[in-house]
């Protein structure tokens, strides 16, 4: 049995000792071939101790890079210790992604007498990482009009710095999901990301809330709570609608991003939080400060790096894109084998405005998908809404609840007009300005929209706007 | 019974990973059990679909390899194909075991001697 001598007053058992360690760990000769491997090891690959010693350690582990890129035999004797990612496929035939760590083992002299390697399994992670993945990362903020193309790519730029981010949009289209995925690509990813949303708590809860309080500060204080601002220490802190945030919780916030110190209620102490704020709201801000609902001065601070998120209205052919995007999703989450649209279905897909922006496009597909018992979306499987009335209609009562609420459109009120008008009725109007500041001039024209000459050339015609 | 069956390789040895072997071997053994021919193939890339591909073209009815996923095992049993999975140790011993009728999934030929 080996041992592990001169640690303790009595020599250890080397198997018992490695068979506690969670991780799965093999110890391997100077040829590879396994010497002992412990319990986490046999869980993992299947094999059990008995039958594989002596055995060439590819043959067990079956990483990938064991057949064709091998870390032991890149080590040397003064190798520092390797990790890769790889993956393995274990008794069960079961594939999964691993790491593997490995390290040279010497003796008394110096010299190297083996190997060990230790294996994490990253299966959960990866599972995790992909569900993830599919909810937040840029990838998963699919477009690919040139309005999303630009943010696509100052999102990453803004991921790797510390700037406060402002991020502004009609509701429904993504600034909680920009927010995350930034949080999530930044050097805080591993912090946490902590979402509070504004205009969903009372002004008074929202205090203790955000800053935490001490206990017995107040009636009904009974512990101390840390708050969320606390809670986000070296991670983020996302603060929706904060175009609701009352004005004495708005001085707070300054303080804080000011002095980064927070002061929970009823403390004498502040507590320094390395904290990155992001914020988002679909009201038009700078409107408010004119009002005096919003100060100009946390504006000025939170506005070091200002996201707009277009509506879908004006992201060119991205509905047929997320109308596909979606319905693969939906097919797959209900376990349908639904095709695609029937061209009535399509067209008038197409030319609804979605106020919801893409919220209410995925809402809509997932009723249709719930709907449909055929093999292709038919106009009978849309809402009753869609196809009853236009879609540009007044009458939508969506459109009328939509305006209603949001009372301080975003965008300025030159194009207000805008909001019920299709894509194509938008994208005439964009050429006919850009035609318009460019005096006609097609190349200077095809420049300012980012299209080239032939795309101009074939949206004129579609437009009839030349012969 | 004629057989004829499939073995991915590294060097002598069965290839630890059925979707990365980038050889093969093909044996054929008459109804007694005696080699026919022995058929050596190589590969640019390894991959579990032109694997099974190459099985279902060539015909082959046993299929000895290490690590095999579950897809793969499951698509060639349903196609009818016996698959011997987990067999570590040199392909000559493998099919050696297997025409003697011992070869199960799972057996370790590199210590015990047939």
């Amino acid at each position: 049995m080996p041992l592990i001598e001169n640690l303790t007053e009595h020599p250890i058992a080397l198997e018992s000792f490695i068979d506690g360690v969670p991780m799965a760990l093999a110890v391997l000769d100077h040829n590879r071939k396994i010497i002992l491997i412990n319990r986490a090891y046999e869980a993992l690959t299947g094999f059990s101790k008995k039958e594989i010693t002596g055995i060439f350690c590819g043959h067990i582990l079956r990483s990938r890079h064991c057949i064709k890129n091998c870390p032991v035999l890149k080590m040397g004797a003064n190798s520092e210790p390797a990790g890769i990612e790889s993956d393995i496929i274990n008794k069960d035939r079961q594939l999964i992604p691993i790491r593997l760590n490995v390290a040279i083992i010497k003796n008394q002299a110096g010299q190297v007498v083996g190997h060990i390697e230790a294996v994490e399994n990253l299966k959960e992670f990866r599972s995790l990482d992909t569900q993830f993945r599919q909810a937040f990362t840029f990838e998963h903020l699919i477009g690919h009009s040139p309005q999303m193309e630009k943010i696509f790519k100052i999102l990453p730029v803004i991921a790797q710095s510390d700037s406060s981010v402002l991020i502004t949009g009609e509701t429904g289209t993504g600034k909680d999901m920009v927010a995350e995925a930034i949080h999530q690509s930044s050097n805080r990813s591993k912090g946490t990301f902590i979402k509070v949303n504004c205009g969903a708590l009372p002004e008074n809860l929202l205090e203790s809330e955000l800053f935490g309080h001490q206990k017995g500060s107040f009636t009904g204080a009974i512990e101390n709570k840390p708050g969320r601002f606390r809670l986000a220490h070296n991670g983020t802190l996302y603060l929706t609608e904060i175009g609701d945030l009352p004005l004495v919780l708005q001085v707070k916030l300054l303080t804080f991003l000011d002095d980064q110190m927070i002061h929970p209620v009823g403390s004498t102490k502040g507590f320094q939080a390395n904290v990155r704020i992001m914020a988002g709201t679909h009201r038009n801000i700078e409107l408010m400060v004119k009002k005096g609902t919003f100060r100009k001065d946390l504006l000025f601070r939170l506005n070091v790096v200002r996201i707009y998120l277009p509506p879908l209205r004006e992201r060119e052919n991205d509905t047929r894109l997320l109308l596909d995007h979606f319905l693969h999703k939906k097919n797959t989450k209900l376990n349908k084998s639904i095709s695609g649209f029937s061209a009535e279905a399509l067209k008038i897909l197409l030319d609804y405005i979605y106020p919801g922006n893409v919220r209410e496009l995925r809402n809509i597909i997932e009723y249709a998908v719930n709907v449909c018992q055929t093999n292709r979306i038919e106009v009978e499987h849309l809402p009753a809404f869609m196809i009853g009335a236009d879609p540009a209609s007044q009458n939508n009562p969506q459109i009328q609840m939509l305006e209603a609420v949001d009372d301080q459109p975003e965008r300025p009120s030159s194009r207000a007009a805008e909001k019920n008008q299709t894509w194509a009725v938008m994208e005439k109007k964009m050429i006919l300005d850009a035609l318009s500041s460019a005096h006609g001039k097609r190349n200077k024209t095809a420049e300012i929209l980012g299209w080239g000459r032939s795309t101009l050339w074939r949206k004129l015609k579609k437009h009839n706007i030349v012969e | 019974m004629r057989q004829r069956l499939l073995i991915p390789l590294l060097g002598n040895d069965i290839a630890p990973r059925f979707d990365l072997a980038t050889e093969a071997v093909i044996v054929s053994f008459d109804k007694n059990g005696i080699e026919k021919e022995e058929k050596m193939l190589v590969f640019s890339l390894g991959s579990s679909e032109d694997l099974c591909h190459l099985i279902l073209m060539e015909e082959i009815k046993v299929v000895i390899c290490s690590g095999i996923e579950e897809e793969y095992y499951h698509y060639l049993t349903w196609k009818k194909i016996k698959v011997i999975d987990s067999v570590i140790g040199p392909w000559k011993k493998a099919t050696e075991y297997f025409r003697k009728g011992f070869l199960i999934a799972g057996t370790i030929l590199n210590q015990k001697p047939a």
